[in-house]
């Protein structure tokens, strides 16, 4: 296991993990991962297909729980609380950990509706307008939805639909916001806009993207972890990683001589 | 982690063309050095102007790599080492054009100088002269071979070249007190051991963009001897 001294500018942990391994079946597809994640900052996982990073980042909102043949080892720590601890709540943890994926995938229903979704399940009983008009805003929809929220949210273009699936983890007020590949189905400027909006999330959000866009991680991220056949290679400041990392790995992979 | 078909092949092809951009540059930019330290020597006023048609040609070098420089950097995104070869071949290049200049100030003032009566021969413009060209090759020998340590040492030699500069403006102005007539020799003798000092601090500037090349760390205004700013932890 390799451990790395990160200068985390004085930013507490918002997870950590520790010893964290997982496998489907026999095949091993995460390897004694110690990764931690500040809060307040965007973490981006980079590595070619099928190097674990997607599974990775299901670990740190137990997702992998619903995946058949997966077994997790090794902790998460999430507020002094391990993730796989016993009495833990995989759905508390899910809304307080949210996920956004690769396909925008709203349901069929009004776009009001989609975001008042997580709060209805979890039988908010307030203000469910200005929930729903908050997390709009924060996901910067608002402007274009407003005089629409009764609207089929298949109306919406591509990017309106991701970005209205930001809305709708942002709705239930979670801490984490996990990303998978969020932008990789969307056209440059609807992709420009949900970076914009990640830059904006990590006021409040501490945001942990998978990406197999190496120039967007660079553009967005604080730090960078690479990831290899399931071992985290390196994991450092975005900066180090793009400019000088310390593994020739990294520096292969970044500067495209394998891939 | 070797791969038959790495993903960025044509792009470092272009890489690659473009160091030998480079390296031709560094070629001509040593050749007139040579030349031009050769014709203040013995006042011969002769090669001037071949000397600024070789000039010529390493402005176009010079301008070829920044368009290529513009290129690389905006269509390719380039990371870690890769980038880095782009910036300091950037840098470079610069660096050697400045030395070029020099190199005809130096031509000219040979010129100039076969008009004037002839002083004493010094010592020290000879070693001047010898030290400079050195650590021209040596600076460009480290960027070929990727030797911080001999790059490194190219730092070092500076120190040297600034005090013989130092001590050519005592002599020169000794020659002028002794013997008016001897003015405007040691005048343009003074140009050459600028321009010679001048081409002492660029290569010095090219051995440090290689160790930041090599080691992705700066080591410019003595960083690597006094603390600064950037290495203290808060």
């Amino acid at each position: 296991m390799t451990t790395y001294d990160i200068d985390l500018g004085g930013r507490g942990p918002a997870l950590e993990a520790r010893d964290l391994s997982v496998f489907y079946g026999e095949k091993q597809a995460v390897q004694d991962v110690a990764l931690m994640v500040p809060a307040n900052q965007v973490v981006a996982l980079i590595g070619p297909s099928g190097c674990g990073k997607s599974t990775l980042l299901r670990c740190f909102n137990r997702m992998n729980d619903l995946v058949k043949g997966a077994r997790v080892q090794g902790t998460v720590d999430f507020h002094g609380q391990d993730l796989y601890g016993s009495g833990v709540d995989p759905v508390e943890v899910r809304r307080r950990i949210g996920m956004v994926f690769q396909k925008p995938n709203p349901f069929p229903k009004s776009i009001y509706d989609n975001v008042a979704f997580g709060p209805r399940v979890n039988g908010f009983e307030g203000d469910l307008d200005g929930v729903v008009e908050d997390a709009l805003r924060r996901a910067a929809l608002w402007d274009e939805v407003s005089d629409r929220l009764d609207d089929s949210a298949y109306a919406l273009s591509g990017g309106q639909q991701q970005r209205l699936c930001i809305a709708r983890t942002l709705a239930v007020r979670p801490e984490i916001v996990l990303m998978d590949e969020p932008a990789s189905a969307l056209d440059p400027i609807a992709t420009q806009r949900i970076e914009e909006l990640i830059y904006e999330l990590k006021r409040d959000y501490t945001i942990v993207i998978v990406t197999h866009n190496m120039q967007q991680a660079a553009r967005i991220s604080d730090f960078t972890a690479f990831l290899y056949m399931g071992n985290l290679v390196e994991y450092g400041p975005t900066e180090t990683i793009f400019t000088n990392p310390r593994e020739d790995r990294t520096e292969a992979y970044v500067t495209g001589r394998f891939g | 982690m070797k791969d038959e078909h790495p993903p960025r092949r044509r792009f470092h092809d272009e890489l690659d063309a473009l160091q030998e951009h480079l390296l031709e540059m560094a070629g001509l930019v040593e050749k007139v050095i040579r030349e031009a330290v050769a014709a203040v020597l013995t006042r011969d006023a002769s090669v001037a102007d071949k000397i600024v048609d070789s000039d010529d040609r390493i402005d176009e070098l010079e301008v070829d790599i920044d368009e290529k420089v513009l290129e690389l950097l905006a269509l390719q995104q380039p990371m870690a080492t890769d980038l880095r070869k782009i910036v300091t071949a950037n840098k470079i290049a610069n660096d050697l054009e400045r030395m070029g200049d020099h190199a005809v100030n130096m031509a000219n003032a040979a010129k100039r100088l076969s008009q004037t009566p002839p002083l004493p021969e010094i010592r020290e413009l000879v070693e001047m002269a010898e030290i400079v060209q050195g650590m021209v090759a040596d600076s460009l020998d480290a960027y070929v071979t990727r030797s911080a340590a001999k790059a490194r040492m190219v730092c070092i030699t500076d120190d040297r070249v600034d005090e013989l500069r130092r001590s050519m403006y005592r002599i020169l102005v000794t020659h002028m007190l002794e013997d008016p007539k001897r003015l405007s020799g040691a005048l343009e003798l003074l140009l050459v051991s600028q321009n010679l000092e001048r081409i002492g601090d660029l290569a010095t500037n090219v051995s440090e963009d290689l160790v930041f090349l090599v080691e992705g760390r700066t080591i410019k205004h003595r960083a690597e001897t006094v603390p600064h700013r950037s290495t203290l932890r808060p």
